[in-house]
């Protein structure tokens, strides 16, 4: 059954100040209302339980892509997929969450879904969320009484939570620029291209000096209760030239040390084999595109 | 649930070229407050913004109406599926069968058949074109790919997009009142 709109409240504070004033003043009275994304789909399955919202659409403390000297992106968390889209410098700079971007939901949904609801969200299988992780993002949560940097890794911390107090909104997010020759892959399998939820995600990007991995990430979405690192892999590919990773050997003892690192269930959009298998080809085509970035560009 | 029931508020914004003020409580969906005022081409299909049926134009983006908050429509400028028309210079009240080539290409090429995805369709096609004039099948594919049809398979579709995009930029004024001139 559909949600009664007037059981709740939805109020516009024009400034952030006042926003975290009415946070601070009545702890836990009030949540945040971005896009509406999740939050509408929820209205309507008569699931929204929380009563009170603050819409942050006016507050434009919290809108904006800067890009800072030091090469780093600074977005406020009311970016959209469709501003993420229309920034070409970003998108060449972070091509993952580009994709992310245009992968998420479809054209209105871009123009609506915010990175800072994505996150805060907290669902297991958001896209923009391994895509930011693997860019080593830092959170900035504000509230009253100021701000805090947090770094994504430490952001999420469970199914569905996360370090958020009540009395905190996520501000802005800041993407560090690349230290070294940077290799990206993105892919999302999911039903279909557009408007699915994703079965498997993997965001990773390597960072190459002198034609080796000095520092990896690769980040999983949809494969255990909260958007994950595979942080031993990781460290198993720092070093590795793309003569190494070109080596069978190596490469299968990188496949099969996926399984220890990711913990995916079976659910109502698929199974944990399923996961299991097609995460482990999501590392193959990562270790693929790679071998021929090292070999090429990335090696010199 | 919080104690009284929040009062109801107005939303100033404007609607198909007119200045509005849509009446109700803020967390209404837009798609309800704007087929209250009458406008009833913007249909519900899921209600969970999956089917693109309730697009609407909001400041020029197209957007699944059935996840606005009306709070969120203040100061915006709205275009729903009866709006179409006046958006490509047409005048709907001195020739009421005055379409948009979108619609007009619609109707010849076969792209509606029980008509429910289309009014979401139109929209988010007229967004399309009014930012690419020449676009690929893979692009109108991209553009309605939150568009759901059940009826048409999107063959007819797509090319009634292909088609209104050939006739936009020839200029074409085939759905025009016969004093336009073609
Ligand atoms: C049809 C459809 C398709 C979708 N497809 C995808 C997809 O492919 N991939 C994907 O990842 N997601 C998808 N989503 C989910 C959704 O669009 C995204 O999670 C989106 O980024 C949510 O952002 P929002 O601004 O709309 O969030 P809202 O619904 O406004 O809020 C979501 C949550 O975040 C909190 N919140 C929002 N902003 C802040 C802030 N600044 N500080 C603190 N808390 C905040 C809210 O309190 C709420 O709990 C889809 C949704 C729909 C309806
Ligand atoms: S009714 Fe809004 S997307 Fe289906
Ligand atoms: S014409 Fe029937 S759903 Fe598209």
């Amino acid at each position: 059954m559909r949600g009664n709109a007037p059981q709740y409240r939805l109020e516009t504070p024009r400034t952030l100040a006042d926003a975290l004033a009415k946070l601070r003043a009545e702890p836990g009275r009030w949540r945040a209302f971005a896009g509406g994304t999740d939050l509408m789909v929820l209205l309507e399955a008569g699931q929204l339980k929380h009563a009170d919202y603050l819409s942050l659409h006016r507050i434009d403390e919290l809108k904006g892509l800067v890009r800072e000297p030091s090469g780093a992106w600074v977005l406020g968390a009311l970016t959209t997929y469709a501003e993420v889209l229309e920034h070409p410098e970003l998108a060449r700079t972070f091509p993952n969450l580009a994709a992310a971007a245009r992968e998420t939901g479809a054209w209105a949904i871009q123009n609506r879904g915010t990175l800072g609801g994505n996150l805060a969200n907290a669902s297991p299988a958001a896209d923009s969320v391994p895509a930011l992780l693997a860019y080593d993002a830092e959170l900035e949560l504000r509230s009253a009484s100021g701000a805090r940097w947090v770094p994504h890794a430490q952001f999420h911390t469970g199914y569905k939570t996360t370090v958020l107090k009540p009395d905190e909104l996520i501000a802005r997010i800041r993407l560090p620029a690349a230290g070294g020759n940077r290799f990206h892959f993105f892919r999302k399998v999911g039903t279909r291209r557009f408007q699915s939820i994703s079965k498997v995600c993997l965001a990773a990007r390597a960072d190459l000096r002198g034609g080796r991995v000095i520092d990896a990430r690769l980040a999983w979405g949809a494969v255990g209760p909260v958007t994950l690192r595979s942080a031993h892999l990781e460290r198993s590919l720092a070093g590795l030239s793309a003569a190494d990773l070109g080596d069978a050997k190596r490469r299968s003892a990188l496949l099969s040390a996926l399984a220890a690192e990711i913990t995916p269930q079976s659910d109502v959009r698929s199974t944990r084999a399923y996961r299991l298998k097609v995460s482990e080809n999501l590392l193959g085509e990562f270790l693929d595109g790679l071998v021929a970035f090292a070999a090429g560009k990335g090696g010199a | 649930m919080s104690g009284a029931f929040p009062v109801k508020c107005t939303v100033k914004c404007t609607v198909n070229g007119a200045a509005q003020e849509l009446q109700g409580h803020p967390m209404e969906r837009l798609l309800d407050s704007l087929r209250d005022t009458g406008l009833t081409g913007t249909k519900e299909g899921c209600g969970e913004g999956e089917c693109g049926a309730c697009t609407i134009l909001m400041d020029g983006e197209p957007v699944n109406s059935c996840l606005v908050p009306l709070a969120q429509a203040e100061g915006a400028e709205l275009c729903t599926v009866e709006g179409l028309p006046a958006r490509a210079g047409r005048k709907v009240s001195e020739d009421r069968a005055a379409l948009h080539p979108v619609q007009a290409c619609f109707v010849s090429e076969g792209g509606a058949q029980c008509g429910i995805c289309t009014p979401g369709m139109l929209v988010a096609a007229t967004a399309l074109l009014e930012r690419n004039a020449e676009p690929t099948d893979a692009e109108v594919r991209e553009a309605l790919a939150g568009n759901l049809c059940r009826c048409t398979g999107y063959m007819k579709i797509v090319n009634s997009v292909m088609a209104a995009a050939r006739e936009m930029r020839a200029g074409g004024n085939r759905a025009a009142p016969p004093e336009a001139g073609r």
